[in-house]
């Protein structure tokens, strides 16, 4: 059993999925509780964007987390690799399909979607990273005002945001992008402890809940910052 | 002429002398010596894993797609062993004697105490194989008592050993498999077989999927090939349990033993119209809990829960005291008849009788209430007693319910007695050899050693044991003689003549082009045989059935409509081929009946019953087995076999 | 119980063979007690269809008290049909009403071939058990059955996995061709044994692989195979067989 045996067979193509996707998961912990930053904004009214663009410019400056970053890009190829790759080959074991189909009798439409609810997360990842990663790490665009915090110069991505997120276009494509990132999770989230093993019907069903729990917070705060910014809540 | 090779010696001594003295095959030349066996059953299965271990060449055939889709996957109940885990008694002796004494005397002494030796060895393997039987907390095994013995000795999965002993073979023949000593065929029927100098040699079977004839050579042949239940058309056996296998051997010469022995089970769901296909066995052990009655007024068209307790006859408690509910299967189920043959019978069809859990499930409820020390009322109780009830009957509960749309948790189940198990088959010596040489058979498809009756959980148990333990050592003792035969091509001209009589059969039933479906036959055989030749039989009435079968196998020849074509899948096809032989072996255990003026286990005459309505048998006159030697159309020549009682001394059964 | 009988429109796939490429036919089903099973009604339909002269519908069936795994059938969007914990063989017409139209499909599955009409090809299952779906234990090798005490919450776990019937509803209902569950059964059936658990790392792994061989589909949790499983065989199973194929194949020396 080579290490390419494992991680070609039907098994291991899910392992990887469920591994990557584990981490994707981890990145968002961490993802949501910067972008929350914003909201500093709405306990104190001095803030405008500090403890944000602070947040934003340690994740920027540090190495170990640039490094880091190298490794979430290469999860998220990964992950959106095998997936297609697993749907296509999955697509071809059944050439002949049923006239009848089975619809949601015994499944979840969002378990049988995770390819389409992929694809529109991929869809939003192009648009998200051409407001804000690429920006922020290669053009600079928007950016060319940085702010200076005790003698600090660094991005302003607070105001990035808010001018970004001032087209209602955008908003709306965001809150597209999150509503399918719930339903990914929904399913993802205990799909991927269930694929890397965890058999134990108590922790399974711990797992469930928590999954649904994290679903709904993580695509609610996302969505909520981009309606905030638009309404003018924020900023 | 017939000679059963029971080895000599004290009865306990006759299996381990036999293995001390039978000639061995050496392992090389094991490896030159194939061996055919046809059906995977308990007994096909296990045989051809045990025979592939031991390194000779085996070839598996089954009609079926899988070999684990044999019917003995159905039994419900369990396995016997004398293992005497449960320090109750039990012992080799006490499994034999159980066995000849349930097999009402007409079983072999000699086979049925090798039967018993080698049950212990049988639990042993299959834990070993990974079936999950039922464990006691500690972890050890655990036993039930079943269909009326007095020592806890049966070994069971829930209701689903048979499944679980048929995966566990079926998993010891695929590993066999996997390493190249066994071939699989299947969705194969053998059709012939092939005889070279009076010896079996082979076999013709159909590809059912292309319809293809296809040869096939082997130094010895075993047919496993279960019992003809469906020698009814209603039974509980599978859709395709057929005699075909067994019938071809009995055609060529092998002679075909007790034919009229069938054992009918008593606690079926009952038919519920003309288009009933099979009948659904509910596990006797449902007798352990159930109360069975009819109510004490003939035509009494209440609801059951409308009958009160006192208008009710608990028909086997009155007749039976000391077993109650719990007589053998054959006294059930002639108990069931009469009363519904007197106008007892409940249901629309009036050919049913109550099993009543009403009490069992107080019965529980009380004792779980103690158990918890708490004070319940009537509800809580019926609640918790049903509770106990759907742990111990679930899946039988819920069978009962997808089938009959009724719930036996509120109302008593509706049984009646149907078509189970053949006693009776090929006629087999001691090493199960049939008198063909070189052509065997085991489990149900033999009728070695269950005698007139067969006990609860003692068919997978003599399946196993033909397979995994026996088999094994006495085919070496044919085989180390063979050891000087080269394979036989199959192009030998006894390959190609065998062939060719397949080959007209199937165009001759393909040509008749008549009007009336395989099915009809059948069902037309099958109600003549279950009314003539069922739970009671008379010389009239067996007389009068063996005419009609005549006449039925001249119209079936003349007027039998198979469509599609011979070189495709063609169901109809099988099945025709099938019921043709069932119309022969029909017309001969009529003819079985009519020979054995008794009554004995699961044949009753009722020209001989005791006052009371038992069976009476007639040890003097009918002390042996009938073989029937076929001569030629419609006949037959009896032969027979002299039963010797060394040990146990026959007496009438008594479940008073 | 009541006794009704009804009129039904049955849509059945008809296939000649492997080769033809087949297609529905209607047929009407009249009179139809409901006492009879799913399969009584199919034997009813195809003496008519003799009678007239035409090829009766070929389906596969043995047992009828499933067990046996043989009945197939996809009926109106489901293995085995309408009823839970349900093989087709025990489905009764109850399930129907009066003029209902009832589309019979084939499993669906490359690896699962149709031979003719709604039989179809289930030998894969039969080359996965040769895999590894054993404990390598010669007949006569056994020490005595209690000499090895088995935990008994294992014992029925390995019992509730056992319970499989192979009969293939799993791969039937998964969008994706899986055979996990069965496997998983199988695998949950002998590694939680002691008596298989020498084997426990080689019989994931070859098992797997032949899985795979044999082209049925990746897992992804939707809980299809479950849900039409007649023996209730529980998802729970896959993530098990996940964790044990991580650690054989971690764990291999080669």
């Amino acid at each position: 059993m080579t290490f390419k045996q494992m991680f070609t067979s039907s098994i291991g193509k899910k392992l990887v999925m469920g591994l990557t996707g584990l981490f994707l998961i981890s990145f968002l912990i961490i993802h949501v509780s910067i972008n929350a930053c914003i909201f500093a904004d709405l306990f104190n009214p001095d803030d405008n964007g500090q403890m944000f663009n602070k947040a934003a410019h340690f994740m920027g400056s540090t190495v170990l987390i640039r490094i880091l970053e190298v490794g979430l890009m290469a999860g998220i190829l990964l992950h959106i690799i095998q997936g297609y790759m697993l749907m296509l080959q999955n697509k071809q074991k059944r050439s002949v399909g049923y006239d009848v189909p089975m619809g949601n009798a015994g499944s979840k439409w969002y378990s049988r979607s995770m390819g389409l609810l992929g694809t529109l997360l991929l869809l939003f990842f192009i648009l998200h990273f051409s407001h804000f990663w690429v920006p922020a790490r290669f053009t600079h665009a928007g950016l060319d005002m940085p702010v200076n915090y005790n003698g600090v110069d660094m991005h302003d991505m607070f105001t990035l945001m808010k001018v970004t997120f001032s087209e209602l276009w955008i908003v709306i494509a965001y809150i597209i992008g999150c509503i399918s990132l719930f339903w990914h999770l929904m399913h993802g989230f205990q799909s991927a402890f269930r694929t890397v093993g965890v058999s134990n019907n108590r922790y399974l069903s711990l797992l469930n809940n928590i999954g649904v729990g994290f679903s709904l917070i993580v695509s609610l705060l996302f969505a909520s910052m981009p309606i905030a910014m638009y309404l003018g809540w924020i900023g | 002429m017939l000679n059963s090779k029971i080895p000599a010696g004290p009865l306990d001594t006759k299996w381990v002398n036999y293995k001390n003295t039978c000639k061995l095959v050496n392992p090389a030349n094991k490896r030159s010596l194939e061996i055919i066996v046809i059906g995977t059953g308990l007994a096909g299965a296990s045989a051809a894993a045990a025979l592939g271990e031991l390194g000779y060449k085996v070839k598996t055939f089954c009609f079926q797609d899988s070999p684990r889709r044999a019917h003995s996957i159905a039994a419900q109940g369990g396995i016997n062993a004398a293992k005497n885990y449960q320090n109750d008694g039990d012992s080799t002796y006490r499994l034999f004697y159980d066995t000849i004494k349930g097999g009402d005397y007409r079983a072999r002494e000699g086979n049925v105490h090798r039967l018993a030796e080698v049950s212990a060895n049988i639990i042993d393997q299959c834990v070993a194989q990974g079936v999950p039987f039922a464990r006691e907390y500690g972890g050890l095994l655990s036993n039930r008592s079943f269909g009326g013995t007095q020592v806890q000795r049966t070994f069971y999965a829930a209701g689903q050993t048979g499944q679980q002993l048929l995966i566990g073979a079926y998993q010891a023949l695929e590993r066999q498999i996997a390493l190249g000593n066994v071939t699989q065929y299947s969705r194969h029927e053998m059709l012939d077989i092939v005889m070279i100098d009076g010896k079996a040699r082979g076999i013709i079977a159909r590809n059912l999927i292309t319809g293809e004839l296809e040869r096939h050579f082997g130094h010895a042949v075993l047919l496993c090939t279960g019992g003809y239940g469906n020698v009814f058309y209603l039974s509980t056996n599978a859709m395709g349990s057929n005699v075909t296998a067994a019938w071809k051997a009995h055609k060529l010469g092998a002679l075909f033993a007790n034919p009229c022995f069938t054992q009918i089970h008593p606690t079926c769901i009952p038919v519920s119209g003309d288009h009933q296909s099979k009948l659904t066995l509910m596990s006797e052990s449902l007798r352990n809990d159930g109360r069975i009655w009819v109510p004490k007024k003939q035509g009494d068209n209440r609801k059951s829960i409308d009958i009160p307790e006192e208008e009710r006859d608990y028909y086997l408690e009155r007749r039976y005291p000391a077993f109650g509910n719990l007589v053998p299967r054959d006294v059930a189920s002639r108990a069931a008849k009469e009363r519904c043959d007197a106008g007892y019978g409940v249901g629309t069809s009036k050919q049913a009788v109550y099993l009543d859990f009403a009490a069992a499930i107080q019965r529980y409820g009380k004792i779980e209430a103690g158990k918890r020390g708490i004070e319940a009322d009537a509800a809580t109780i019926t609640q918790m007693g049903k509770d106990v009830v759907k742990e111990k009957y679930g899946n039988l509960f819920d069978m009962y319910a997808k089938i009959t749309g009724e719930n036996p948790y509120e109302e008593p189940m509706r049984i009646y007695p149907a078509v189970h198990y053949t006693m009776g088959g090929l006629w087999v010596d001691y090493e199960l050899m049939t008198n063909i040489p070189g052509l065997y058979s085991l489990g149900e498809a033999n009728f070695s050693d269950h005698g007139a009756n067969r006990l609860g959980a003692s068919a997978l148990m003599q399946g196993l044991a033909d397979g995994y333990f026996v088999i094994p050592y006495t085919i070496g003792n044919y085989l180390a003689d063979e050891i000087r035969t080269k394979a036989i091509p199959t192009d030998h001209p006894a390959f190609a003549d065998a062939e060719s009589k397949v080959r007209d059969r199937i165009h001759m039933l393909m040509n008749i082009k008549g009007t009336k479906t395989v099915e009809s036959f059948h069902k037309r055989l099958g109600k003549i045989m279950w009314d003539k030749c069922g739970m009671a039989r008379n010389a009239e009435g067996l007389k009068q059935a063996i005419k009609e079968i005549q006449q039925l196998k001249n119209e079936f020849w003349s007027d039998v409509r198979i469509p599609g074509e011979i070189n495709e899948m063609n169901p109809e096809l099988d099945k025709a081929n099938r019921v043709a032989d069932f119309i022969e072996l029909g017309e001969l255990m009529c003819l079985d009946a009519l020979n054995r003026e008794e009554s004995c286990g699961g044949h009753f005459r009722e020209e001989h019953q005791t006052e009371d309505g038992e069976a009476l048998r007639h040890d003097d006159k009918y002390m042996y087995v009938s073989a029937w030697e076929m001569k030629g159309d419609h006949d037959w020549q009896l032969h027979k076999e002299d039963l010797n009682y060394e040990v146990v001394k026959p007496s009438q059964r008594s479940y008073k | 119980m009541e006794h009704k009988n009804i009129n039904v429109k049955l849509k059945v796939w008809r296939q000649k063979n492997s080769n033809d490429k087949g297609s529905f036919e209607t047929y009407d089903a009249k009179n139809i007690s409901q006492e009879m099973s799913f399969l009584e009604m199919f034997d009813v339909l195809n003496e008519e269809l003799i009678g007239e002269g035409k090829d009766p519908i070929a389906f596969d069936h043995d047992c009828r008290e499933g067990i046996c795994g043989m009945c197939s059938m996809y009926i109106n969007g489901r293995p085995h049909g309408p009823w839970e914990a349900n093989t087709t063989c025990q489905l009764h017409m109850r399930a129907f009403n009066e003029g209902d139209t009832i589309v019979v499909e084939p499993w669906r599955a490359n690896s699962f071939p149709v031979i003719k009409d709604l039989m179809v090809d289930r030998t894969a299952f039969d080359r996965i058990i040769q895999a590894g779906g054993y404990i390598s234990v010669n007949t006569g090798n056994a020490v005595d059955a209690n000499a090895l005490p088995v935990d008994k919450a294992k014992a029925d776990a390995a019992f509730a996995a056992a319970a499989c019937i192979g009969c293939g509803a799993c791969v039937a209902a998964c969008k994706n061709s899986s055979a996990m569950l069965f496997v998983s059964a199988k695998v949950a059936h002998l590694n939680q044994l002691p008596q298989g658990e020498p084997e426990k790392n080689t019989r994931v792994l070859n098992m797997v692989a032949q899985m795979d061989k044999e082209g049925f589909g990746a897992c992804t949790n939707t809980g299809a195979c479950e849900a039409v499983c007649p023996k209730e065989i529980s998802l729970t199973n896959i993530a098990r067989l996940n964790a044990e194929y991580a650690v054989a194949s971690l764990s291999a020396t080669k």
